[in-house]
């Protein structure tokens, strides 16, 4: 295949992942609508350990009402596994166009902001996938599908660019690694972010009998999952942002940590999540003040990612200290898109 | 203290309160109140220009906020990291977490040689602990829990593992008390141990190194030598000397750019390799070196970095008199993607100036000339436009940029057209009134180089890569501490089993509930 039918297989498949992502939120939708009003006496709960009826047994008029509590759930169990399964479907989809997207650019396909929107959304979507079975992740469902719905989306209508080859500063085997553990660390912030989000979201129903707030693991059990997530998204994030990024910028701009804002901001990020690490074990911080943390630490992210582009009133091309209207050979990536630091 | 008749509240000594203060410092709350405030006093310096990264731009801003610049001039808010409160903010932290590093090593190195502690006196008190009931005797169940811990690597606690008989105590008794995941606080410790190991390598590497720029013409007749006097822009650190220059000499022989030919972003520059050659002592033979975007050149200790390419026209400026007022090649700074160049042609002698574009490849369209690519190929493209002043260039007055020019004592020349003055390569520019001639001779290429020392880098670098490894132990590995006791009781062996996590992130119950299995003689999958 030429690298223009690979671009436009590219294109398609991000399309369908769309189309199928949404359908995927749909039926979550329909699973979590179905459990509101309804007790929390779903079997299919994986972990949930009481048993059906712990109300204890139930006298015979309430019968009827027990045999429609047993539709719903299957209803419930049903749309969930469906929504799943078109997750894993709209997944695939969307690897195959991060690949295919690499294939027609003959290169890694994390070289500019719509390529790493749909990288970093990519890697949020199959680390769910993954993880969804370990982690015991159903209650994040809907979450994370529609996350990763609305920014491949807005990826698609913001920020797409056609296939290009990489300025010079950004050709070098650091972008493979630097770029790809960031991306990765950032997926991995995002899953813990939106665990952190329905943490604090739990903390005002702890006791919730009914609604989607029941599905949700207990307190202490969100606080762990969101924990080991950050954790692991932490040890990538310093290894992109403190060892790969300070290599890739001393070979290809001579000094291995400037201060220009994204790298500013990737600090920021780390001390921020560093923050987040003591917070839980600090007494007075640990749950709700950790929890707001974390998600302080994945709006800095984001905002590094995408907003700093526009806020930032430092020099594009402020490597070079020329007057900032010379192009430099050397541009920092923030004009050519890519999140580095 | 050694009043206790006073109950009067008094005043803390000097030495009571240097010590609730360095308790106040050194404390978690702090330390983390200290990392917030470092991640929100590095936010000014992402949002406004920064000295250090780009001054022009720096100097722009503050010609267009004249309240607000004394302001953030007074709060260092140009040089946002070098600002004395930022030092302030991070050597806090660093004091603090010294201070919150040694006691911690102490406690350490002596947990690292104490036993596992005992076994608390009611083990189903703990927040997770089973117990259930066997037929084995208390002997059976001890031997296999010694034998499953220590294959798990728990580290058990000495003397344990024995079984009290009867006759010692009123029941027969034996209990386990093991513990593993030392390597937990070992990661910890290390990774704050490492953190200071970067920060020192990081300033020391700054206060002696220094970074400079220099643009280089591409050409043998060209070059540069490493004095501090050919340097165009230099940045020192504070401890810099200026004998840590070391002696090289070099030039740009050749240089060679890959310009797209398609796509999008077609006309643009894509690879950049200059042929350099250089010495490395008077005496020492010229070398070779292909210097290009992430292949820098070493030269003892000196980093020498490719960052930037433009073209410098060569123009000849003549005075009415026919004499030669300026001669040579004027670098000109490139505006786009396209190497569509602005630059400034400043005699300092006679009164004629110019300014204008330099197009590489231009093309007319619709009478407007248009650059279509940085590709000069042979040259037979490439266009001079200049607009020409006349009058006093300020050249004499003051230290100015060479890359502007000061029109505000000077009237413009125009040609008849009242337009600019177009020059391909090999041709003359006559200016009206008999004021001189200006020609456009040839074009060359420049280089930018960036020349950088950063000494400790590698301290840096190494002290990074441990603050990873400490980095991982502290987060992944799992200490806990299990306990077993069996007691002979009328229905049987009652065996209690608990397990305390003490980094609080264990999936607890599970260990638990795996131990136990275990215990039973149950076939479980291994639980790390």
């Amino acid at each position: 295949m030429s690298t223009h039918t690979y671009e436009l297989l590219s294109n398609r498949a991000v399309a369908t992942a769309g189309v199928v992502y949404f359908l995927a939120l749909l039926s979550h939708l329909v699973e979590w609508s179905a459990l509101i009003g309804r007790r929390r006496t779903d079997p299919d709960v994986v972990e949930e350990r009481e048993l059906v009826g712990a109300g204890g047994p139930a006298p015979d008029a309430e019968l009827v009402e027990a045999q429609d509590t047993d539709d719903r759930s299957e209803r419930v169990a049903m749309f969930g596994r469906l929504g799943y399964l078109l997750t894993c479907i709209a997944a695939l989809a969307h690897a195959t166009a991060v690949v295919s997207r690499g294939l027609a650019a003959g290169r890694v396909p994390w070289g500019n902001m719509y390529e790493f929107t749909v990288t970093g959304t990519c890697v949020v979507a199959v680390a769910y996938v993954v993880l969804y079975r370990r982690l015991k992740l159903s209650w994040m469902a809907p979450a994370v599908v529609a996350f990763v719905m609305v920014f491949l989306m807005v990826g698609v209508l913001a920020l797409y660019t056609p296939v290009e080859p990489l300025t010079e500063a950004l050709n070098s085997y650091w972008l493979v690694i630097h770029v790809f553990a960031a991306s990765l660390a950032t997926g991995a912030f995002t899953l813990g972010g939106i665990a952190s989000i329905i943490y604090l979201v739990k903390r005002r129903y702890p006791e919730a009998a009914s609604g989607w707030m029941s599905r949700v693991p207990s307190l202490a059990s969100l606080d762990r999952t969101a924990y080991r997530i950050h954790a692991f998204g932490f040890v990538l994030w310093t290894f992109a942002v403190l060892i790969t990024g300070p290599i890739w910028a001393h070979q290809a701009w001579g000094s291995y940590w400037n201060w220009d804002p994204k790298e500013v901001w990737a600090f920021i990020t780390w001390v921020v999540y560093a923050g987040y690490l003591h917070a839980r074990a600090t007494a007075g911080w640990k749950g709700r003040n950790a929890a707001i943390l974390a998600i302080v630490g994945l709006a800095t992210l984001w905002f590094n990612f995408i907003g700093i582009n526009y806020f930032s009133t430092t020099s594009q091309h402020s490597y070079a200290s020329l007057p900032s209207q010379a192009p430099a050979i050397v541009e920092a990536p923030l004009s050519a898109g890519t999140v580095t630091a | 203290m050694s009043e206790p008749v006073r109950e009067t509240p008094r005043e803390m000594s000097a030495r009571e309160l240097a010590r609730w203060s360095w308790r106040q410092l050194t404390s978690m709350r702090t330390a983390l109140i200290l990392l917030l405030l470092l991640a929100i006093a590095a936010v000014p310096g992402s949002l406004i220009p920064q000295e250090n990264l780009d001054s022009v731009k720096v100097s722009n801003w503050q010609d267009a906020h004249t309240t607000l610049t004394p302001i953030y001039r007074r709060l260092g808010l140009f040089d946002v990291y070098g600002a004395p409160w930022f030092a302030a903010i991070y050597v806090l932290l660093m004091v603090s977490l010294i201070g919150c590093i040694i006691p911690r090593l102490f406690v350490y190195w002596r947990g690292l040689r104490a036993q596992p502690p005992a076994a608390p006196r009611n083990l189903l008190r703990m927040p997770d602990a089973i117990s259930y009931t066997t037929s084995e005797s208390v002997a059976d169940v001890v031997a296999r829990a010694n034998a499953v811990l220590s294959r798990k690597r728990y580290r058990l606690r000495g003397g344990t593992g024995r079984v009290a008989s009867a006759s010692e105590r009123i029941e027969t008794v034996g209990e386990v008390a093991a513990e593993k995941g030392y390597l937990r606080e070992a990661g910890n410790l290390l990774f704050h141990c490492a953190v200071i190991v970067v920060l020192v390598g990081f300033a020391v590497g700054s206060l002696f190194g220094y970074k400079g720029g220099v643009i280089v013409l591409v050409g043998d007749q060209y070059g540069f030598s490493n004095e501090l006097t050919q340097y165009d822009d230099f940045a020192p650190g504070s401890l810099f000397q200026p004998d840590q220059l070391n002696w090289f000499d070099l030039h740009i022989h050749d240089f060679h750019v890959d310009w797209l030919t398609s796509g999008p972003r077609q006309g643009m520059a894509k690879g950049f390799r200059s042929d350099v050659e250089y010495q490395d002592g008077p005496d020492s033979p010229t070398k070779t070196y292909d210097l290009a975007v992430n292949h820098p050149l070493e030269i003892g200790g000196t980093e020498v970095f490719l960052i930037g390419h433009g073209y410098a026209p060569v123009v000849t400026v003549r005075d009415g008199k026919g004499d030669i007022v300026a001669s040579g090649p004027q670098t000109f700074l490139p505006e786009n993607q396209s190497f569509l160049s602005f630059g400034v042609i400043k005699p300092a002698a006679g009164d004629i100036s110019a300014q204008g574009l330099f197009y590489p490849a231009e093309v007319t369209l619709g009478g407007q000339p248009q650059n279509i690519t940085g590709d000069i190929g042979d040259k037979s493209a490439a266009m001079l436009s200049l607009q020409v002043w006349k009058g006093d260039n300020g050249l004499q007055d003051s230290e100015q940029s060479v890359y502007t020019l000061d029109t505000s004592r000077m009237t413009k020349v125009n040609d008849t057209g009242g337009r600019a003055f177009n020059l391909r390569v090999g041709q003359t520019a006559k200016l009206p009134n008999g004021l001189g001639t200006i020609t456009f001779d040839d074009v060359v290429r420049w280089n930018k180089l960036q020349i950088s020392q950063t000494p400790f880098k590698h301290v840096a670098l190494g002290g990074v890569t441990l603050a990873l490894l400490g980095l991982m132990g502290s987060l992944f590995i799992r200490p806990r501490r299990v306990w077993v006791r069996a007691r002979e009781t009328a229905g049987g062996t009652l065996v209690e089993v608990a397990v305390l996590d003490r980094s609080g992130n264990d999936e607890v119950d599970a260990v638990v509930s795996g131990l136990v299995a275990q215990l039973q003689g149950r076939e479980v999958e291994e639980l790390t």
